[in-house]
C-alpha cells in the first residue's frame, strides 16, 4: 500500500513527500524496507520523502538500523513542511 | 533436554499467514511465563523475521515445503527453533546491514534484527534439512514457574498494532 501510494504521488509529480507515521507503532524488517525503497524512488525523481511523528517503536528500530541518520524526521508538522522550501 | 523442559511444536505451511500465527503462539507462552510487553514486543518481532527467513529465502515460499516451529522453556529460559526444508546458509555469509554500502538495501535486517531483540541467537544446519534459527531469551525472575508449573500471567493493555 505505501509502495503504490509513493509510485502513485511520484507519477503525479508530486516529489515532496512527508510521510506522517503517528499512527504506526510497529513495523518489521519488510516495512523498514518498503520505507527504503520509498525513499530512494523518490531521490531518484530528485525529490525528498521525510519522516513525521515517529512513535517510539519505529524511532528505535531506525536508529538501531542506523537508518534514523538516512531519513529526514520531524515532529512538527509544520517545520517539516517549511524545509522543502 | 532436561525432565524440566516443556517442549513445543508445530508443523507450519509455507503460506504468509504462518507468520502471523507463529508469532501469536510464541507471544501467549511469553505472556505466559511472564515477560513484559517490551520483552514480548521484541520477542514476536523476532518470531515474525524468524518465520519470514524460513518462508522467502529457506523455502522459497514453495507450498510443498513446510517451516517447523519449536519452542523449549526451561527453567531459565524460552528458547525458540525455526526450521526450514532450504538448503541452509551460514551466518558469516549474511551482509552486515549496518556497513554503509548496505544501509540503503530494502532486504537483509531480519538476522540482525533477531539477534538484536534475542539475549541468544545462532543458526546450525537443521535436522529438516535446511537452516534452524535458534534463539532465546531470559524468562524474568518473577515469571519463573512455580512448583506446580504455573506460570504468572501478567497484564497486558497492548495497543492495537498497525503496519507500515
Amino acid at each position: 500500500m505505501l509502495r503504490k501510494t509513493i509510485r502513485d504521488l511520484l507519477e503525479t509529480g508530486h516529489v515532496k513527500i512527508l510521510l506522517n507515521l503517528g499512527d504506526v507503532n510497529y513495523i518489521d524488517s519488510s516495512g523498514i524496507g518498503e520505507l527504503v525503497s520509498g525513499f530512494t524512488a523518490v531521490r531518484s525523481r530528485n525529490g525528498e520523502l521525510k519522516l513525521l511523528n515517529l512513535t517510539k517503536k519505529v524511532h528505535d528500530l531506525l536508529q538501531i538500523t542506523k537508518l534514523f541518520t538516512v531519513f529526514d524526521v520531524y515532529n512538527d508538522e509544520d517545520a517539516a513542511v517549511r524545509s522543502y522550501r | 533436554m532436561t525432565p524440566e523442559t516443556k517442549h513445543l511444536e508445530v508443523i507450519l505451511d509455507t503460506h504468509v499467514e504462518s507468520v502471523n500465527l507463529a508469532e501469536e503462539m510464541c507471544l501467549r507462552v511469553a505472556e505466559a511465563v511472564g515477560f513484559n510487553e517490551d520483552e514480548c514486543y521484541r520477542i514476536g518481532m523476532s518470531v515474525r523475521e524468524g518465520v519470514i527467513n524460513a518462508f522467502h529465502y529457506g523455502n522459497q515460499e514453495k507450498p510443498s515445503k513446510k517451516i517447523h516451529l519449536a519452542l523449549d522453556l526451561t527453567q531459565e529460559k524460552m528458547i525458540i527453533h525455526v526450521m526450514d526444508e532450504g538448503k541452509g546458509f551460514k551466518l558469516s555469509d549474511v551482509p552486515d546491514p549496518l556497513a554503509e554500502e548496505n544501509l540503503l538495501s530494502t532486504s537483509g535486517r531480519g538476522i540482525f534484527l533477531m539477534r538484536t531483540f534475542m539475549d541468544e541467537f545462532d543458526v546450525v544446519p537443521g535436522r529438516t534439512g535446511g537452516a534452524e534459527i535458534i534463539m532465546s531469551k531470559k524468562i524474568p525472575t518473577e515469571g519463573k514457574p512455580s512448583e506446580n508449573g504455573n506460570h504468572r500471567k501478567p497484564s497486558s493493555d497492548e495497543a492495537p498494532r498497525k503496519e507500515a
